[in-house]
Formats: C-alpha cells, sequence, structure tokens
C-alpha cells in the first residue's frame, strides 16, 4: 500500500493574530508548527506501515522553510518527503492549493491520501475534499478511527456532530483527520540523527500535473478581504430553579433583549 | 567558534521538550511524594531511543552526540530530576564504560539490550568505607578457574534494583592499592547478587538508590571489564563522563525553577502590584538567568569536547562544580521568591531545591570537583 500524508506548515498558535490593517497573519515571533490534525493523519499512516508494511511519502506546499516539517516527518518514520516549492505557487487559496497538491498527486502512485481536517492557520477545512474531488476520488472527512481490511477496503468511524458514523471505502480514496483522534508518536532519537542526512525532493511547479492558470494568484478566485479575531463571548448566567420557574424566567429574558 | 545548535540537535530539542512536558512533568509530585521509580517513563523513553544516544548505530543505539544527551538529561530533569538521573546512569556510568573498555563480545551482547532499554544499567563505585576515597574498596574479586568470585557491598547505587547490568568495581590484589583495582559486568541474575536496603532520600526520591551485596558472587572470567588492575582508572574516567550528566542534571533543575520563578512572581501580587515588579525581583533573577545560560555553556562545552575526543575531565569537573551550585543557588532563591507558598509541597520549587542538593554529592562532591580542577591548575 502506498499512502500520502498532505502536512503545512502553520504558526504554532490557535489564536492567530492577525494585522488589522491587512487582514494578514502577523507570523513574526511565532514559531513554526506541523499542522496538528496532519501530525493525526500522519500517525495513522505510520501505524498502517507498522501493520502492513505501507510506504509513506508526506508532501507539503509551501516556503523553502517548511523543510522543517518534512525532517520532523522523517524523524517520526516517513519513507519519502517533498516540498513543492516556487513562486509561481504563492498567493494561493484553498482551490489554488488543492489544485497543485492534486498536480502532485497525479504524478504519483498511492491507494491512501491523508490530509489534516483543517490547518490552525487559514482554517478553511477546504483543501483535503477538494483534492478528492479533483483527482475524482471517494473521501471520508473527520476521521477518527480507521481499519484496513490488508487488501482494498478501509473501514473508517466518521465523526459527527450527533455522534458517529461507520463507513467503508475501496482504495483509493482521501481520507481528512483529526488531531483528536490519535497521539501522534514522538520522532525517535535516531531518526532525528538521520533526518538532515536523507533526502527531502525539492520539486518546483513544472513537476507537476496541473495547467498554470490554476494555480498559485492566477488560480485563486478568493483573495482576502478581511480577517479579525472572534470576538469572544462573555460567560452566560446560570439559574437554579425549579421547571416552572425556568419558562417564566427564559420569557422574561428574551423579552427583555427584544428577541420575542 | 559557533555556539549555535545544529539542524539536528534543534530537531532533537523540540522532540524532548515535549516529550518532557507532556510525558515527564505531570508525573513529577507523585513520583518524589510517592518515593515510586517511574518505570512507565523510562518504557517511553526507551521506545523513542532516548536509552542510547550516543550509542553507535551498529550496537543499536541512536548514534547521536553527547551534545544531545545532555540535552536530554537537562530537559528531562527540568520536569523531574528523578528522571534524568536514571538516564544520567544509565548511559554515562554503564553504558559509556562498556562502550569505551568493553571487547567486541562484550559490546555486542551489552550494548544492543541497554540502548534499547530492555535493559537498564547501573555502576556501583561507592561502598561503606570507600566513598570520596575511592581507593579504599574492601569488595573482592578472586579468580577461582573459570569464574571471578565477588564477595562485599556497594552503597547509594542509582538504578539499583531497576537495572540488569551493573558495572562493578572492585579490589583485585589489595597489595598493589590503585593498581589492584579492576572492573566487571555483573548481571541482576548471577548467582549470589542480590540488592539489599533501599534509601530514603532527601531529593530524586524516585530514584532506586539501594545496596548491591555480593555474596560468592560467581560471574564468567569474560565478564571483566578493561584490563586487569585497571578499574580505579576506568572508574574515573567514567565519573569525568557522568560528570558532564550530573551537571546537565543540576542545570535543568535550575531552568525548572527558573521558569516556574518567572511564572510565579508576575501572578503573584503584593502592594498592588506583581512581585516581579520589584527591582529585587529583577536584578536577583538577571543575576541567576546569567549564572544558568553560563552553566549551559560549560556542560555543552564539555560535551563538545567529549563528542570531539579532546580530554575533557577538568571541564567536566568545572561543569558539574559551577552547574550543582547554580542549582542550589537558584532553587533555594526559588523558594524564597515564592514566599511560604514555596515552602509547601502546593508548588514544585520545594521538589526542586531538595532535588538540587545531590548534584553537590554524588559523582564526586564540590570539594572533589575542585580538587580536579585544582590539580590540573598546579600540576
Ligand atoms: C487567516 C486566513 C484566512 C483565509 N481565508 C481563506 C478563504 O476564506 N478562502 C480561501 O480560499 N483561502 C483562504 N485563505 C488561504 C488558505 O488558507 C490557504 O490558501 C491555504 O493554503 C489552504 O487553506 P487552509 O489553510 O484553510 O487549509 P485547510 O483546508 O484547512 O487544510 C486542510 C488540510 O489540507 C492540507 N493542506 C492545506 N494546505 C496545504 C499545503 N500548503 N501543503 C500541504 N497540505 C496542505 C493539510 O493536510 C490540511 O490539514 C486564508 C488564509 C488565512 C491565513
Ligand atoms: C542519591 C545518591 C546516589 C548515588 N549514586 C551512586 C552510584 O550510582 N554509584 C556509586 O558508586 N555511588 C553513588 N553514590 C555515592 C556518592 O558518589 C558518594 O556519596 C559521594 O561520592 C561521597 O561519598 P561519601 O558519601 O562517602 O562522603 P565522604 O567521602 O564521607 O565525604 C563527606 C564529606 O567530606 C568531604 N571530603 C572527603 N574527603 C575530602 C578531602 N580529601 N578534602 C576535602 N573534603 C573531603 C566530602 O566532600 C564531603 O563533604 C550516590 C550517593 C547518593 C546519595
Amino acid at each position: 500500500m502506498k499512502i500520502v500524508v498532505c502536512i503545512k506548515q502553520v504558526p504554532d498558535t490557535t489564536e492567530v493574530k492577525i494585522n488589522p490593517q491587512t487582514g494578514t497573519l502577523i507570523r513574526e515571533g511565532v514559531p513554526s508548527i506541523m499542522n496538528p490534525d496532519d501530525k493525526g493523519g500522519l500517525e495513522f499512516a505510520l501505524q498502517l506501515k507498522e501493520q502492513y508494511g505501507a510506504h509513506v511519502t508526506v508532501i507539503t506546499m509551501g516556503l523553502p522553510q517548511a523543510d522543517a516539517i518534512l525532517r520532523e516527518a522523517l524523524a517520526m518514520g516517513v519513507d519519502r518527503a517533498i516540498l513543492l516549492t516556487d513562486r509561481k505557487l504563492g498567493g494561493a487559496d484553498t482551490l489554488a492549493t488543492s489544485s497543485a497538491l492534486a498536480g502532485a498527486l497525479r504524478t504519483m502512485d498511492f491507494d491512501l491520501i491523508i490530509t489534516g481536517r483543517q490547518a490552525i492557520d487559514g482554517d478553511t477545512a477546504q483543501v483535503g475534499p477538494q483534492i478528492a474531488e479533483h483527482l475524482d476520488l471517494p473521501q471520508v472527512s473527520y476521521l477518527e478511527h480507521l481499519e484496513y481490511d490488508g487488501n482494498k477496503t478501509f473501514t473508517i468511524r466518521k465523526q459527527t456532530e450527533e455522534g458517529y458514523q461507520m463507513l467503508q471505502m475501496d482504495a483509493p480514496c482521501l481520507v481528512t483527520v483529526l488531531a483528536s483522534a490519535v497521539k501522534p508518536r514522538y520522532m525517535s532519537v535516531s531518526g532525528i540523527v538521520d533526518a538532515y542526512n536523507r533526502e527531502v525532493e525539492v520539486w518546483n511547479a513544472d513537476k507537476i500535473d496541473v495547467p498554470e492558470e490554476r494555480i498559485g494568484k492566477a488560480g485563486s478566485p478568493t483573495s482576502v478581504f478581511k480577517s479579525f479575531p472572534k470576538s469572544l463571548k462573555p460567560a452566560g448566567e446560570t439559574f437554579e430553579v425549579s421547571p416552572e420557574e425556568a419558562v417564566d424566567l427564559i420569557i422574561g429574558k428574551l423579552k427583555e433583549k427584544h428577541i420575542i | 567558534m559557533d555556539f549555535s545548535l545544529s539542524k539536528t540537535e534543534e530537531l532533537f530539542l523540540q522532540m524532548i521538550r515535549e516529550f518532557a512536558e507532556k510525558e515527564v512533568k505531570p508525573l513529577a509530585a507523585e513520583v518524589d511524594e510517592e518515593e515510586r521509580f517511574p518505570i512507565e517513563t523510562v518504557q517511553k523513553m526507551a521506545k523513542i531511543g532516548l536509552m542510547g544516544i550516543p550509542i553507535p548505530k551498529e550496537y543499536g543505539g541512536a548514534g547521536g552526540t553527547n551534545i544531545m544527551y545532555g540535552m536530554a538529561v537537562e530537559e528531562l530533569s527540568r520536569a523531574c530530576a528523578t528522571t534524568g538521573v536514571i538516564l544520567s546512569a544509565h548511559t554515562s556510568l554503564c553504558c559509556a564504560p562498556i562502550m569505551e573498555n568493553g571487547t567486541e563480545e562484550q559490546k555486542q551482547k551489552y550494548l544492543p539490550k541497554l540502548a534499547s532499554g530492555e535493559w537498564i544499567g547501573a555502576f556501583g563505585l561507592t561502598e561503606p568505607n570507600a566513598g570520596t576515597d575511592a581507593a579504599g574498596q574492601q569488595t573482592i574479586a578472586v579468580l577461582d578457574g573459570d569464574e571471578w568470585v565477588l564477595n562485599g557491598s556497594k552503597i547509594f547505587i542509582t538504578n539499583g534494583s531497576y537495572a540488569n547490568v551493573f558495572i562493578i568495581i572492585a579490589m583485585t590484589d589489595k597489595s598493589l592499592g590503585t593498581k589492584g583495582i579492576s572492573a566487571f559486568i555483573v548481571e541482576k541474575t548471577d548467582p549470589g547478587f542480590s540488592i539489599g536496603k533501599k534509601e530514603k532520600k532527601m531529593g530524586i526520591r524516585g530514584s532506586a538508590t539501594t545496596e548491591l551485596i555480593f555474596e560468592d558472587c560467581r560471574i564468567p572470567k569474560d565478564r571483566q571489564l578493561g584490563q586487569l588492575g585497571k578499574g580505579f582508572g576506568l572508574a574515573m574516567k567514567t565519573l569525568d563522563g557522568g560528570r558532564i550528566g550530573i551537571a546537565a542534571q543540576a542545570l535543568g533543575i535550575a531552568q525548572g525553577a527558573m521558569d516556574e520563578t518567572v511564572k510565579y512572581t508576575k501572578e503573584r501580587k503584593q502592594f498592588g502590584r506583581s512581585i516581579s515588579q520589584f527591582q529585587n525581583t529583577q536584578f536577583q533573577m538577571a543575576d541567576l538567568e546569567t549564572k544558568v545560560q553560563a552553566a549551559r555553556l560549560l556542560v555543552r562545552s564539555a560535551h563538545y569536547k567529549k563528542d570531539k575526543g579532546l580530554p575533557y575531565s577538568a571541564d567536566a569537573a568545572m561543569a558539574k562544580l559551577f552547574c550543582a551550585e547554580t542549582a542550589m543557588e537558584v532553587t533555594t532563591k526559588a523558594v524564597q521568591f515564592h514566599g511560604g507558598y514555596g515552602y509547601t509541597r502546593e508548588y514544585p520549587v520545594e521538589r526542586m531545591m531538595r532535588d538540587a542538593k545531590i548534584t553537590e554529592i554524588y559523582e564526586g562532591t564540590s570539594e572533589v570537583q575542585r580538587m580536579v580542577i585544582a590539580g590540573k591548575l598546579f600540576k
């Protein structure tokens, strides 16, 4: 089995600070990490490698410094690492990002593609599903648990708002993974010692199978008009009253706020 | 001259910090309170290769540097000094002497199991009547046909009851003085070998410090480590390396206490402001931070020399002396900055102050380090 995991380098904070003037992320002074959901996805891939001898590739599209998360992935035990980097890929929205990644994946062999559910900076959760669409693959998002029959079929537990669903899907296919689903392993010391002696393949836009107008700024129909941090809701009020009193209380409050 | 970490070392630091924070720190208070050897942590360490950091890959180790090993002891000790010394004694006092003095057969037999953490290592030099004056060995080894027969006892042995392999120093010919001392590899299961009393300690309370007893303990002849009569030098050289590990442990304790104190003094308010805003706090903390950074550079430069194969004996002594005294000073002041709360077990600085003290005592007291340094100075 061949698995490709898409990983993204993100700033290490869930409270990304945004420059109010430009609407862009303030990255200075924030260390970069592997996106947590992607690390969860990588763990699933490495477990499949241990159980079934899968070959695991990681790919990231990003700036040259994204090399750091590829080294980390190597130290965790992946077989192959690819850095897709090119000025032509810059300024991509989710569509152009997924087009570029799909373009890279088209040139590769795979049975399973794993992405994180969501990147903690861009936060759209669109790239994984879009890759599946570009490649015309079946997909399951929000994966919590994964089993493999050793041949072709994956049995997947998918988180939903109400609970979970059990689904089956045949390779080749794509899943998006939640960080909370699994505890990723630590890099091994021996893997760390080797990480910088191993090869990270550097690919440019010419290496991937996608028309140039579909990538980078040119391939991005979306541009971020304005970003702002969510304002925090104040803590709610708690009342301990009987059900009868509660009805009056709630109606009173709703009237007070002119909701009814 | 380059003071920056290599990319590999940076990656290692990222991993070990996360490991210490998530796996070690949450257990530190409990391990201390219950005087419990954190075996589950050691197993986790083993799984990722921390028990064999500087051991070459051909012997099942990770093939890392001593600088990395020092960073591991520092970061583990920053969270829990017990965990730090378990790794230090195992690596510096058991793996290293086998690596440096063992025959090919001995290395093949012991290093892969030690490096993988399947076996834990220990080192027995100290005896009731041979402490600082380690030459006064009373444990005796006599050759009987194809076997060495050991009689005597060792005290204060780190990892004692959890170790599978012990480097044991014993007298093979009393008439020759230190030239009649030799080293041996003893296994837990050897006949006539047993673990005696476990010490109740002030600090590093989770590390199992025990007595070792040899009653006609018979081991095969080929368990002699290094040359006959060269055991004293082997032990001293082993301790040279070990001292950098203990220096790293002390450094980690000091850093842990700094972290706690910065956090606490920012939060705690008296006279309407954070106590971190008092100039007394700021100036004292600035001095301590400077010492901690100096301590770190001493540890790194001693390990650098060891990695490069340069002489490092005096560097190790200086690192240990300075780090241990810095740890004691930082932790004592950390308790002071915490006031009454620092004196209780609600806050980790109380434990850190107790843990720090041992670093001035074992693997040569601070007095011994001064002797080593002066010895080089006035040679
Ligand atoms: C604050 C902010 C807001 C944004 N808003 C929008 C928007 O509204 N619309 C829009 O189109 N774009 C938006 N973008 C741009 C978009 O986030 C980036 O283009 C990004 O490359 C892809 O989207 P994402 O970060 O949301 O990833 P997600 O779709 O959340 O990521 C899902 C998974 O896809 C994979 N993945 C994502 N990016 C990469 C990569 N570069 N390399 C490898 N794998 C990857 C990872 O496995 C990841 O876990 C925004 C960016 C920022 C910083
Ligand atoms: C928790 C713990 C773990 C240990 N682990 C190990 C281990 O794994 N393996 C092992 O072999 N040993 C171990 N030891 C033993 C430790 O190394 C010794 O305790 C230490 O070397 C001091 O020896 P001593 O206790 O006999 O003190 P003593 O030698 O009796 O010293 C008492 C005091 O006299 C001072 N002193 C002695 N001689 C001189 C001198 N010539 N000039 C000036 N001052 C002097 C010392 O500095 C000290 O302050 C451990 C000890 C402890 C407490």
